[in-house]
């Protein structure tokens, strides 16, 4: 059987030579929803209009994000014969006098450039595998994506046995990258040795942690190396169909693949007789409803059903054996699928020589909160958080204390700073009370209060419990009962323990991930940072000032310059005050929202927040 | 036939009328009004043949689907982890103080709703509220008025 890619990816090698050596200039844009919400698409608009308005031919390109979210929007130029350069936060006005001075005056502006050859500036850090081509190939181009080798694992594999296919990936040694950590190749290999005339594919992508984008990013930046890795894994455990599930309010990831599917379907890419190798695999894109429990196994696959998204209680199979409508089912995340492609194409070998030895491959974090630079960001594992904090992230910002990082989302736990030298892996977060999860990373300085992070977390996850197992339905909204009570200066003594026990036994006791979960970040707050629930408990003290009901906005007559600002800015008028005469806060009238905080100008810093009888001023 | 039965009839004409289907007609007929009207949950039923109870079953389930009127303009707070820690809580309660209203509430002449939203994915630009598809990044409390008078002469 001979497979016929090489014919395709030639033609897509030729046009992309072409592309880069056609004597045009090209313009790249990161054009994914976070450039999006930077203005990408004004920032296109304004350079299609200078190039009109000064008759200059140049490619302009949509792309992916190359994971720098904190200097978008991006955008990149190559001027035939140049390095590629990298320009950050720019704007149409920007973007206008860019074209002018690079273009037509060869000034290449470097004052707004932050690097060339789309080289981050912590490369030598990161190592690029799921994300390699976000943010350099166009996503809807799906000839970009042969041209970097794409589809050639596909290839290869059709070229394979099944069984050799789940070796490989089993010697790869990757592991589920959607927070479970399961060695993928043993699920393909149960999957595939249940006899059916019916199996699935099926990726999940309905990434409801807060504060985590990488899974969007990989579909809006690069869908076909998901969509391939898919049909991968469809050959390898003999499934002819497979289904993306992924959230409806990801509007443009859902289009990208809705393109990128097409575009593989007409190449037979995907469809009947791939390659002509015999082997068909479908495609259908199923939009989730939102339901943060969905991302457990078996209320995924009843929520397609058209049913309660409620996950089945033990003891039932694995959905790998009995899944959806009752076939077995392969369930992965976008990541994991996204790994795959490489691993086949390059080799085990190549894959278990990033990482650690029980955590090869590298893992994607959203990187944000108090940092300075957030992003997405892709290290191999086993690296250690001080590097991704301090070095890849810049460090905290506004020059603040690092105090926590969280990983995880709801599932995980908060990290302190003496745990920073930490190396991370699947197991190592798992050790240190947090978890991986999908790769969610906020980190907090000291004006975030641990005991309110945790009473959002938990509030969180009271919310997106199905309600069909009491430990969690109950158990989640008592410990919620007691953070808040403490948030408010009315804890008890004995409330530590109380939710310490209820914590475990909400975790013995819940028949889901989510239950099971659901009390971690309460106990790894408690755990490192157990002398500040004990601060709000018996002194009624916040020490971040971050809990309203413990802290008391003054002013401080002295240091008042009268200036007008906060009485004018205050929304409930407890500001009062006249030219010349230092203003006064009514504490019955203040509404403790901050404003006269944020509004009295650093030089004066005369706005005082009290807690327990300290104070700070900004 | 009744000008809103020949909406459905048009939705429902893409599907075979399989119980699976349910959760995709439930978001294309939300995608008429902005939410589910009782006569849309009462044809969903008959068209797939379940009982009602079941259709609000799977649709109350999910965060996704509304059962009242939406605002013309809708006001999603972030308050996605990134967000919280960037102030989204105070900034919310700045929302609700400006518009008179709280969160999941929608002001008396249906011209704003205001709600909360667990992430958005844009964490990068936090805190952030949308105003229907607009984002909007790095919002702070005195911007709220802003933002609210941008869309006050839209209505």
């Amino acid at each position: 059987m001979r497979i016929k890619l090489e014919p395709l990816r030639q033609e897509a090698v030729k046009n992309w030579q072409e592309l880069q050596s056609f004597g045009q200039p090209i313009i790249l844009v990161g054009a994914a929803t976070c450039g999006r919400a930077s203005g990408a698409l004004d920032v296109m608009a304004a350079i299609g209009e200078k190039m009109k308005e000064l008759e200059i031919d140049a490619i302009v390109r949509q792309t992916g994000c190359v994971g720098m979210c904190h200097s978008e929007v991006l955008v990149d130029i190559i001027k035939p014969g140049r390095p590629r350069i990298t320009y950050a936060k720019i704007t149409p006005e920007l973007a206008k006098e860019l074209v002018e001075d690079y273009l037509v005056h060869d000034n290449a502006r470097e004052d707004l450039a932050i690097c060339v050859q789309g080289e981050t500036p912590d490369e030598d850090l990161q190592v690029r595998v799921v994300m390699r081509n976000c943010g350099h190939i166009d996503p809807n181009s799906i000839t970009d994506y042969l041209a970097q080798d794409g589809y050639m694992g596909l290839a290869k594999a059709l070229e394979m046995m099944p069984q050799e296919i789940i070796d490989e990936v089993k010697v790869s040694g990757l592991r589920g990258r959607g927070g479970g950590g399961f060695p993928a190749g043993r699920k393909w290999e149960s999957c595939l040795q249940v006899e059916s005339d019916q199996k699935y594919v099926i990726c999940n992508a309905d990434e409801g942690d807060p504060g985590a984008f990488m899974d969007r990013s990989v579909l809006e930046g690069d869908p076909h190396s998901v969509i391939e890795g898919m049909a991968i894994a469809g050959y390898a455990i003999g499934a002819s169909k497979g289904i993306l599930y992924v959230r409806a309010e990801y509007p443009l990831a859902i289009r990208q693949l809705k393109i990128a599917i097409e575009q593989a379907k007409e190449r037979n890419l995907l469809g009947e007789n791939i390659l002509g190798s015999g082997f068909s695999f479908d495609l259908d894109i199923f939009q989730g409803a939102g339901a943060f429990v969905c991302g457990e196994s078996t209320a995924l696959v009843l929520s397609i059903e058209g049913k309660r998204g409620m996950p089945k209680p033990l003891p039932r199979p694995r959905t790998s054996e009995e899944g959806l409508w009752g076939k077995p089912t392969l369930l992965n995340n976008v990541k994991t699928f996204a790994c795959v492609a490489q691993i086949i194409h390059r080799g085990p070998d190549w894959f278990k020589s990033i990482g650690t030895e029980k955590c090869p491959g590298t893992a994607v974090f959203a990187l944000t909160g108090k940092v300075n630079k957030c992003g997405l960001i892709e290290v191999p594992m086993g690296i250690e958080l001080d590097k991704i904090i301090n070095e890849i992230g810049g460090g905290v910002a506004g020059g603040r204390a690092f105090k926590a990082v969280q990983t995880g989302g709801p599932s995980g736990g908060c990290l302190p700073a003496d745990m920073l030298n930490l190396p991370v892996d699947i197991d190592s977060l798992t050790a240190a009370g947090s978890m991986m999860g999908s790769g969610g990373m906020v980190v907090m300085d000291d004006s975030t209060c641990m005991v309110d992070v945790a009473r959002y977390f938990l509030e969180f996850s009271l919310e997106e419990s199905c309600g069909q197992c009491a430990p969690c339905r109950v158990g989640t909204e008592q410990m919620l009962t007691i953070l808040k009570d403490i948030t408010q200066g009315k804890g008890r003594e004995g409330d530590i323990d109380l939710l310490v026990e209820m914590g475990k036994a909400i975790i013995d006791g819940s028949i889901c991930g989510l239950g099971q979960s659901a009390p971690n970040p309460v106990l790894s707050t408690i755990r490192y940072f157990r002398d500040e629930y004990e601060a709000h408990i018996r002194d009624k003290e916040c020490p971040a000032k971050a809990c309203k009901a413990l802290i008391t906005y003054t002013i401080d007559a002295e240091k008042c310059q009268a200036c007008g600002r906060c009485l004018k800015a205050c929304p409930t008028q407890a500001i009062t005050g006249a030219k010349k005469t230092p203003h006064t806060i009514d504490s019955d009238k203040c509404d403790k929202c901050g404003i006269c905080f944020s509004e009295c100008p650093d030089r004066f810093a005369a706005v005082l927040i009290t807690t327990g009888g300290t104070e700070s001023s900004n | 036939m009744k000008k809103e039965d020949v909406k459905f009839q048009e939705i429902f004409s893409r599907y075979k009328g399989d119980r699976e289907e349910l959760i995709p007609i439930l978001q294309d007929t939300q995608a008429i009004y902005g939410y589910l009207t009782d006569p849309a949950m009462c044809a969903i039923a008959r068209f797939l043949r379940v009982p009602q109870s079941q259709v609000y079953g799977v649709s109350t389930f999910f965060a996704q689907f509304y059962f009242t009127r939406r605002g013309k303009h809708a006001i999603k707070v972030c308050l996605g982890t990134a967000c919280h820690v960037k102030g989204a809580g105070r900034l919310m309660e700045a929302f609700e103080r400006e518009m008179g209203i709280g969160c999941g509430c929608i002001t008396d002449d249906y011209s704003f709703s205001l709600e909360r939203v667990n992430c958005v994915g844009a964490c990068a630009i936090a805190p952030v509220v949308m105003v229907g598809e607009d984002v909007y990044g790095h919002v702070e409390s005195k911007r709220v008025k802003e933002v609210l008078e941008t869309y006050a002469d839209k209505t």
